[in-house]
């Protein structure tokens, strides 16, 4: 038989309960600075993106803008950088330009970039952090003033409202996310536009009508599994069913679309469609499985067919929660990239997307082809996309928050 | 008199319309599963069709260039493995206590706030904890290792994808253990039990099985993580275990691959499909195990 030790008394026991006393708290210290990690980890990461999207610039001209104009740059009128941009851009870049936007319905500050980025060319030295130019402001104008006799040295927000409507450009200076904001957009349209109505349909059949059974019950493990599947075997099952078998399709070609493959934002969408579905499904599911029984009772009481019942009682019910699961689909969709890398999303291209055939970026694409770029400014403006998507995303999943609370019924 | 009811089940075409039409859209699930299947299965055939590829050259070699006639999927596995260890051991341990404390310590007041924090975690998307990497946790490391560390590499991506499964194993976890009957933390508190005493003791290893289908998902989520590998851990495949240096995990190499422009029927692109079925083999596995324990482990409680 085993001895057990007798258990302490007096004296001994309040010893050991102290003790006792003193492990559980540090572990429960423990336990929450698990939790400040976490905190400390996303604080860390909002900083620095914030961090990188705001700081000094050095740059000089490569051409100075004397040799174009009398009038300082900052003072340049709308009329003058007109006349300037037709006598010294050459004629073919002009009319491309041109076509793109009408030269004379453009703003002045657009203008002036052009100016700027055509004629005047901008050539970067450095860049610096937001903390940096704040902190080491002397050194850094140092610094600047030792190395490059010429650059100018100036405090910029690389997110500005006029970094949202532009294109893109090949110097980060000059680029936007115009593009990327309108590719996003249509990626996400399109998806929506195919996942929610069968999603939709797929939870009605899964809560109201599917028989009890192995099949409804592979249905449902499968919707699960497939909701684990990672993004990038969408994005292989994309590049594999609709960019290349479905080709004729998602080209357009066989509308007489002529110009494209099938790397197109429709089967972007289409990819981004199928990965999203299993979580409206879900999510849907979950909402119609909210709406009570009763409901459902009284309709069939006073002789209304199974559809009339969905239709009539069990979907308004449902509506808000599916609506809430949309809005955390499309948030998903925004935030992915790698399936769109494999379908093919374009990382430069200056053209707006302007139907379902239509060459497309998006801005994670964005963000991970300017954070791969060694050259600073780039990061510069990865940070300034990164905000934009984080806004983004903030403000849908608020409206998602803000819809549940509203409609959440009790019942 | 007397009027006649016909009660037999009229047939209502429009009804059976729309239940064929919503049942079609409940199968598009079993279709998707079947296409993924049958199309990364018919790419990688090609693949091993290839007279050159062997099984053996393919789960036994170490070099992995098709182009030239290597084949060995270690050199990226090697790399998804390294990868995936290191964020399994931040996010588990951190994860469980998280759990624990939300679950058995916090007030609801401060649970209020501490999940959001959490959620929002959960919520950025993969390329932004790629940036996150790169450009700020790999600079760190650099001043801690110096001239060891590639500026690309294992480490620092292992890192991130840590913190991006976190809120993961946590929320899953925190289900665990408050699916724990009441009952069981009153009995160890009536036997003068310390609050933490019945948390580790009795109510963490009543919900170990739910923490194991965390700890699974967990996996088959760093597993299948592409854009922050893709970011910061470096592109070309290293037969390598040193989380020091640069290497490229079986996503990334997907990534990096198909981003460029590549012809149908190259030994590039069916390789990529090889790749991409095992992917969906290996997560499709953890992913069936981690459910199939969590509901047994929910029918025990109810």
């Amino acid at each position: 038989m085993k001895t057990q030790t007798p258990y302490p008394q007096g004296d001994a026991f309040h010893a050991s309960l102290r003790t006792r006393y003193r492990v559980a708290t540090i572990w429960q210290i423990l336990f929450l600075s698990a939790l400040l990690i976490a905190i400390v980890a996303l604080t860390a990461l909002l900083y620095k993106v914030v961090d990188g999207a705001f700081g000094y610039i050095a740059y000089e001209y490569k051409d100075d803008p004397a040799e174009f104009t009398p009038t300082p740059v900052n003072e340049l009128t709308k009329e003058e950088l007109l006349v300037i941009l037709k006598e010294e851009l050459s004629s073919g870049a002009y009319n491309k330009l041109n076509n793109e936007q009408p030269m004379q319905e453009r703003s002045q500050a657009d203008l002036l970039n052009l100016f700027l980025e055509r004629l005047v060319r901008i050539d970067t030295k450095g860049t610096w952090s937001m903390t940096d130019s704040l902190l080491h402001k002397a050194e850094i104008q140092a610094e600047v003033k030792e190395k490059y006799s010429n650059a100018k040295l100036e405090f910029r927000s690389w997110l500005t409202p006029q970094f949202l409507v532009t294109p893109m450009s090949s110097k980060a200076e000059f680029a936007g996310v115009r593009t990327a904001i309108l590719g996003s957009l249509w990626m996400v349209g399109l998806a929506i536009l195919f996942a929610l109505p069968i999603g939709t349909g797929a939870a009605i059949y899964l809560q109201e009508y599917a028989p009890k059974g192995w099949f409804t019950s592979l249905i449902q493990t499968n919707i699960n599994n497939l909701a684990g599947v990672p993004s990038i075997v969408y994005g292989m099952l994309g590049l594999a069913v609709f960019v290349r078998t479905l080709e004729a399709f998602t080209s357009g070609s066989m509308f007489g679309v002529t110009d494209s493959n099938g790397r197109t934002v429709l089967s972007a969408g289409l990819t981004m469609g199928t990965l999203v579905l299993p979580l409206i499904i879900i999510n849907a599911q979950e909402a119609i499985k909210a709406v009570p029984d009763s409901l459902r009772q009284a309709a069939y009481g006073v002789g209304a067919t199974r559809w009339q019942t969905v239709w009539h009682h069990v979907l308004p019910n449902a509506l808000p929660g599916i609506l809430t699961g949309s809005i955390l689909a499309i948030s998903r969709a925004l935030g992915e990239s790698a399936p769109l890398i494999v379908v093919g999303a374009s990382t430069f291209i200056s053209i707006d997307p302007d139907g379902p055939f239509s060459k497309f970026t998006a801005l994670p694409i964005q963000i991970y082809q300017w954070t791969t770029l060694a050259q600073s400014e780039f990061h510069a403006i990865a940070a300034g996309a990164i905000i934009v998507l984080l806004i983004l995303l903030l403000t849908l999943n608020a409206s998602a928050i803000l819809l549940r609370n509203r409609y959440q019924r009790k019942y | 008199m007397s009027q006649s009811f016909d009660l037999k089940k009229k047939t209502r075409i429009g009804e059976s319309a729309i239940q064929s039409l919503l049942f079609l859209a409940g199968i598009l699930s079993i279709v998707t599963t079947v296409a993924i299947v049958y199309e990364l299965g018919k790419e990688a055939m090609l693949f091993f069709g290839n007279p050159d590829v062997t099984f053996a050259k393919f789960f036994g070699g170490t070099q992995w260039q098709p182009g030239i006639g290597n084949y060995g999927i270690w050199a990226l596995v090697s790399a998804t493995l390294t990868t995936s260890a290191i964020a399994i051991f931040i996010a588990l341990p951190l994860g469980l206590a998280a759990a624990v404390y939300l679950s058995e310590y916090a007030s609801p007041k401060a649970r209020g706030i501490l999940k959001p924090i959490l959620e929002i975690l959960a919520g950025i998307p993969t390329v932004v904890y790629g940036y996150f990497a790169l450009l700020f946790v790999t600079p760190i490391l650099k001043s801690f290792f110096g001239d060891h560390i590639q500026v690309y590499n294992m480490l620092s991506a292992g890192l991130v994808m840590g913190i991006m499964i976190l809120p993961l194993i946590s929320s899953m976890s925190e289900d665990a253990l408050s699916a724990v009957p009441r009952s069981l933390r009153e009995a160890a508190y009536a036997m003068g039990a310390t609050k933490l005493e019945s948390s580790l003791q009795v109510v963490l290893p009543a919900a170990l099985s739910g923490i194991g289908a965390a700890l699974i998902l967990g996996i088959s989520r760093a597993v299948g993580e592409t854009m922050i590998v893709a970011v910061a851990s470096g592109a070309g495949p290293n037969f390598s275990f040193n989380p020091l240096e640069a290497a490229e995990t079986m996503t990334g190499h997907i990534a990096r691959i198909s981003g460029g422009d590549l012809s149908y029927n190259s030994i590039d692109y069916t390789s990529l499909f090889a790749i991409a079925l095992m992917l969906f083999l290996v997560t499709l596995v953890l992913n069936l195990i981690s459910q199939w324990i969590v509901g047994r482990f929910r029918e025990r409680y109810e």
